[in-house]
C-alpha cells in the first residue's frame, strides 16, 4: 500500500492535534440536506398529482377552475419577494442592519400577498364547489399548492421572527446563518412554484 | 351508548371512558402489571433521589454517548413490548384449530400483528440503529460530539414520544388493524373508522420526525467533523454504512411523511388520494410506502453490516479484507435499494416487463452482499480468530443470514412469488434476515461496545445463553414457517381448519419461548454484569484489542470524547497509533468548547405527542392550543443564544491525569 508508507513519514508525536480543534461549521449543509428532504416531499405530491391529476370524476378540471391572471399575479409576487430576499442578503454582507431589516419586511409583504392570493384562489374554488373533497384531482391540486403555502406562511413566521432577532442582536454571527439559512428556504419555495406553476396551472390550462 | 352532550363532545372528541377496554381482561392484567412496573420504578427512582440526576444528566443531555445509550434502553423496553405480541401470536396460532377458537378474538389478534410489526421496525430496530450509531460514530471518527447536539435529543424525544403514543393505544382506544404498512382502502375512514389507524399515523410521523433529523445530523456529523486525516477512504466500515444509512434515512422518510399525511387528510378532510370512488387510486399508496419501505429494510440492515465488520477483523485480530469492495458494495446497496420497492407487490398487475425489471434488480443486490460475506469470510481465514460473545453473535449472523438472503432471492423471481407472495414464507424469510442481520447485529454490537460504555465488559455465560437460545429458537421458530408458506398457509389469520397444520405451529411456538429464554438471558446478563462490574472492569478502554478510535479514549469516555483530537494516518486508526507507539499526551491541556444541556428538545417533543393525541380523539381544542404551543416554543427555543460553554482546562487535567494514572496502575 503505497499510501501507507507515505505515512510512516510523520513522526510519533503527530498522532494528536494539539491546540482546540474546530471542525468547520455544518449548519449550512444541515439545512441544505433538510431541504432536499423537504424536496422529496413536493416530489411526491407532484408524483401524486402526476398519477390522479387526471381524475375528476364527473366534475371540474384545470380549464374550468384556474384564471391564469391571477395565477400570474401570485407568481409574480412571489419572484419579486426572492428578489428583495437577495436584497437584504447583499445589505447583510454589507453590514447595514436597518437596509436588511427594511428588505426584509418588503420580501414578506410580497409573501403575503402570495399568500392572500392564494387563500383567496382557494376560497373562490370550495365556494364554486370544487374543493378538495370533490375529485382526485382536487384533492392532489390543493394538497400540493396547500403544501407550498404551508410552507411560505411559515417563512414569513420565520422572516418576521428573525426581524425581531435582527433587531435585538443585531447582524451577530448566529444570525447572519439564521438569514442564511431562510434565504435558502425562501428560494427553495420559489423553485418550487415555479414547478407547481408550470406543471399544474400552465399544462393543466393547455390539458 | 347514550346521546352525549354537546359541551362533552367539544372537551373530549371522540375520547369516551367506553374507550377504556375494562371488558377484556387480558388487556386489563397487561394494564395492572404495566402498572405495578411502573409504579416500582417511579418508587425505585425516588427512593434513590434520582430524579434530579435523571433529569439534568439524561432528560435533557445533549451527549451524544448518553443520547445513544437512552435510545438503547428504548429499543429493549419495546423489544419487551413487541416479543410479547409475538408470543401473544404464536401462542393462538398453535391452539386456534378446528373448534378450538383460541383466545383471541380476531379484532384483537389483528391489532396484535399490525403493533408487532410497527413496534419492531420503528421502535425497537430503529432506536437500536440509531443509538449505535449515536454512540459511536462521533467516537470513530474523533469528535466530540454530533453536529447538532440539541438536534440529537429532541430527535429521541420525538421516537420515544411516538413510541409512547403506540403503548398508549394499548390502554384508550385500540390500535390499527390494518397490518404494519396500513394499506388503503382497508385504512380508510370507512373501512377502519375508529381511532386505531390515527394512533398508527401520528405515532410514526411524530417519530417520523426524530428519525429524519438525526439523519441529517449524523450525515453532517460524518461529513464535516472527521478528525483531521481521515479521509473518506480511511473511514471506519461502520462509519461508511452510517453514512451510506443516513442519506437513506434522508431520502427515504420525507417519503413516508408525505404519503401518511395523504392518508391522514383522506381521514379527516374527505380527500379522494386512495378511496375506491371519485378518481382515488389506492396503488398510489402501496407504491409510495414500498418507495420508502425498501430502503428503510436497508436502513436498518446496513449500519449492522459495519459492526459485523468491526467485529471480525478485531476479533480476527486482522486488518479487514477488502476495504474497499465493502466500501463499494454498501454504496451500491444503498443505490440500488431504492430500485427495488415493486417486489413487495409483483402480484397487483403491473404486468411482466415491470415485474421483471425490478426481479433483476432486487436479485442484483445479492451480489454486492454476497462480496461482503467473503470479505467477511477472507477477514477470518488465516486468522487469530476469539470467539468472544460479539464474534459468536457474528457466526451466528454469518450462518442464518445467508439462507434468508437465499429464499429472498428465490421470492425476487417474479413466477415464484406468485406462489409464495402473503404466505408464511415471505413471513420466515423477513425475520430471517431481519433477526439473523439485525437482531444478532445488535447483539453483536451491544456486546462489543458495552465496556466502552459502562467502563465493564458484559458477563460471558449468560451472554453465550443468549446467543445459544436466540439461534436455536429463531430456527425452530421459523423453519416450520418455512415449511407452512411452501404448503400454501397464509399470513395474518387468527384460526385454522386443517388439523394437519397445527402440529408446525406448535413447534413454531416451541421456537418462540426458547427465544424468549434468550431476551430473558440477555436481561440477565445485564444484570449479572453490573453485579460483578468490579471483577469486568475495563482499566484500559482498550479490552478487546480494537482497532479504530473509539478505544483510544477511556472507558467510559469523558464528556469531551478526546482531550486532543487524534490525528488519523490509517484506515484502522488506533491499531497504527499503538503500532508505531504513540504517546498519550499528559499535559498542555486547553479549554473544549462544548454545548450546554437543555430541557428543550424533551418538552417539544411533549407538546407534539399531546397535538398527536388531540388529532387521534378529535379533541380539536387541544389540537389547536397544542400546534400553536409548539410554534410558540419553538420560536421561545430560538432566542436562546447562550448555547455553549467551555470545559476549563484544569477540569480537562485532572480528569486526564487520573486517566494517567489509571494506566500506569496497569501496566505495574
Amino acid at each position: 500500500m503505497s499510501a501507507h508508507t507515505a505515512d510512516t513519514t510523520f513522526p510519533p508525536d503527530s498522532f494528536y492535534d494539539t491546540g482546540e480543534h474546530h471542525p468547520q461549521n455544518g449548519t449550512m449543509l444541515g439545512f441544505w440536506l433538510y431541504l432536499m428532504s423537504d424536496c422529496l416531499i413536493f416530489a411526491v405530491l407532484f408524483a401524486m398529482y402526476g398519477v390522479v391529476g387526471a381524475n375528476y370524476a364527473a366534475g371540474p378540471g384545470p380549464k374550468d377552475l384556474f384564471d391564469l391572471g391571477l395565477v400570474a399575479v401570485n407568481t409574480a409576487m412571489l419572484l419579486l419577494s426572492s428578489i428583495t430576499y437577495g436584497f437584504a442578503m447583499l445589505e447583510m454582507a454589507r453590514g447595514r442592519q436597518n437596509a436588511v431589516l427594511g428588505w426584509l419586511a418588503i420580501t414578506g409583504l410580497f409573501g403575503l400577498a402570495f399568500v392572500g392570493l392564494e387563500i383567496y384562489e382557494f376560497a373562490h374554488l370550495i365556494h364554486e364547489g370544487a374543493g378538495p373533497q370533490r375529485s382526485a384531482f382536487l384533492s392532489a391540486f390543493f394538497a400540493l399548492v396547500g403544501t407550498h403555502g404551508l410552507h411560505v406562511s411559515f417563512g414569513i413566521v420565520w422572516l418576521v421572527v428573525l426581524m425581531i432577532q435582527v433587531r435585538k442582536m443585531g447582524l451577530t454571527e448566529p444570525n447572519r446563518r439564521r438569514l442564511a439559512c431562510l434565504s435558502l428556504f425562501w428560494h427553495f419555495l420559489d423553485v418550487i412554484w415555479i414547478g407547481v406553476f408550470t406543471f399544474v396551472y400552465l399544462m393543466g390550462v393547455l390539458r | 351508548m347514550q346521546e352525549r352532550s354537546e359541551l362533552m363532545q367539544t372537551l373530549f372528541g371522540r375520547l369516551t371512558l367506553e374507550a377504556i377496554p375494562y371488558h377484556e381482561p387480558i388487556l386489563i392484567w397487561t394494564f395492572v402489571a404495566t402498572a405495578i412496573l411502573g409504579m416500582s420504578l417511579l418508587a425505585y427512582i425516588t427512593r434513590k433521589r434520582a430524579w434530579g440526576t435523571l433529569w439534568n444528566d439524561w432528560f435533557c443531555s445533549i451527549d451524544h454517548k448518553k443520547i445513544g445509550v437512552m435510545y438503547m434502553i428504548l429499543g429493549i423496553v419495546m423489544l419487551l413490548r413487541g416479543f410479547a405480541d409475538a408470543i401473544m401470536m404464536r401462542a393462538q396460532q398453535a391452539f386456534a384449530f378446528g373448534d378450538s377458537m383460541g383466545y383471541l378474538p380476531p379484532h384483537h389478534y389483528d391489532q396484535i400483528f399490525t403493533a408487532h410489526g410497527v413496534i419492531m421496525i420503528f421502535f425497537v430496530a430503529m432506536p437500536f440503529v440509531t443509538g449505535l450509531m449515536n454512540y459511536v460514530v462521533p467516537l470513530q471518527i474523533g469528535a466530540r460530539d454530533v453536529a447538532f447536539p440539541f438536534l440529537n435529543n429532541f430527535s429521541f424525544w420525538m421516537t420515544t414520544a411516538g413510541a409512547i403514543l403506540v403503548m398508549m393505544s394499548l390502554f384508550v382506544g385500540e390500535f390499527a388493524q390494518t397490518g404494519w404498512l396500513a394499506y388503503p382502502p382497508l385504512s380508510g375512514i370507512d373501512y377502519s373508522p375508529s381511532v386505531g389507524v390515527d394512533y398508527y399515523i401520528w405515532a410514526l410521523q411524530i417519530a417520523g420526525v426524530g428519525t429524519l433529523l438525526s439523519g441529517v445530523n449524523l450525515l453532517v456529523t460524518i461529513v464535516k467533523m472527521r478528525a483531521p486525516g481521515m479521509t473518506l477512504m480511511k473511514m471506519p466500515v461502520f462509519t461508511w454504512t452510517a453514512l451510506c444509512t443516513n442519506v437513506l434515512i434522508v431520502a427515504a422518510f420525507p417519503v413516508l411523511t408525505a404519503v401518511l399525511g395523504l392518508l391522514s387528510l383522506d381521514r379527516y378532510v374527505g380527500t379522494n388520494f386512495f378511496t375506491n370512488d371519485f378518481g382515488g387510486n389506492a396503488m398510489m399508496y402501496v407504491n409510495l410506502i414500498w418507495i420508502w419501505g425498501h430502503p428503510e429494510v436497508y436502513i436498518l440492515i446496513l449500519p449492522l453490516f459495519g459492526v459485523f465488520s468491526e467485529v471480525v477483523s478485531t476479533f480476527s485480530g486482522k486488518r479487514l479484507f477488502g476495504y474497499t469492495s465493502m466500501v463499494y458494495a454498501t454504496v451500491v446497496i444503498t443505490i440500488l435499494s431504492y430500485l427495488v420497492w415493486l417486489h413487495h407487490f409483483f402480484t397487483m398487475g403491473s404486468g411482466a416487463s415491470v415485474n421483471s425489471f425490478f426481479g433483476i434488480t432486487t436479485m442484483i443486490i445479492s451480489i454486492p452482499t454476497g462480496a461482503k460475506m467473503f470479505n467477511w469470510l477472507f477477514t477470518m481465514y488465516r486468522g487469530r480468530i476469539k470467539f468472544d460473545v460479539p464474534m459468536l453473535w457474528t457466526m451466528g449472523f454469518m450462518f442464518t443470514f445467508v439462507i434468508g438472503g437465499m429464499t429472498g432471492v428465490l421470492l425476487a423471481v417474479p413466477p415464484a412469488d406468485f406462489v409464495l407472495h402473503n404466505s408464511l414464507f415471505l413471513i420466515a424469510h423477513f425475520h430471517n434476515v431481519i433477526i439473523g442481520g439485525v437482531v444478532f447485529g445488535v447483539f453483536a454490537g451491544i456486546n462489543y461496545w458495552f465496556p466502552k460504555v459502562a467502563g465493564f465488559k458484559l458477563d460471558e455465560y449468560w451472554g453465550k445463553v443468549s446467543f445459544w437460545f436466540w439461534l436455536v429458537g429463531f430456527w425452530v421458530a421459523f423453519a416450520p414457517l418455512y415449511v407452512l408458506g411452501l404448503m400454501g398457509v397464509t399470513r395474518r389469520v387468527s384460526h385454522f381448519e386443517d388439523m394437519s397444520l397445527q402440529i408446525w405451529f406448535q413447534i413454531a411456538a416451541v421456537g418462540a419461548v426458547l427465544i424468549g429464554i434468550g431476551i430473558l438471558a440477555f436481561l440477565v446478563q445485564i444484570f449479572v454484569s453490573i453485579r460483578r462490574r468490579e471483577s469486568l472492569r475495563d482499566e484500559t478502554g482498550d479490552p478487546w484489542n480494537g482497532r479504530t478510535l473509539e478505544w483510544a479514549t477511556s472507558s467510559p469516555p469523558p464528556a469531551y470524547n478526546f482531550a486532543f483530537t487524534p490525528r488519523v494516518h490509517d484506515q484502522d486508526a488506533w491499531y497504527d497509533m499503538k503500532r508505531r507507539g504513540h504517546q498519550r499526551p499528559t499535559s498542555g491541556f486547553v479549554d473544549i468548547h462544548m454545548p450546554k444541556n437543555t430541557a428543550a428538545g424533551i418538552v417539544l417533543a411533549g407538546i407534539s405527542m399531546l397535538c398527536g393525541f388531540a388529532l387521534i380523539w378529535h379533541i380539536w381544542w387541544l389540537a389547536a392550543a397544542s400546534f400553536f404551543g409548539l410554534i410558540a416554543a419553538t420560536i421561545i427555543h430560538t432566542f436562546n443564544y447562550d448555547r455553549d460553554y467551555h470545559i476549563h482546562a484544569d477540569e480537562v487535567t485532572s480528569v486526564e491525569d487520573q486517566r494517567t494514572r489509571q494506566l500506569a496502575a496497569q501496566q505495574g
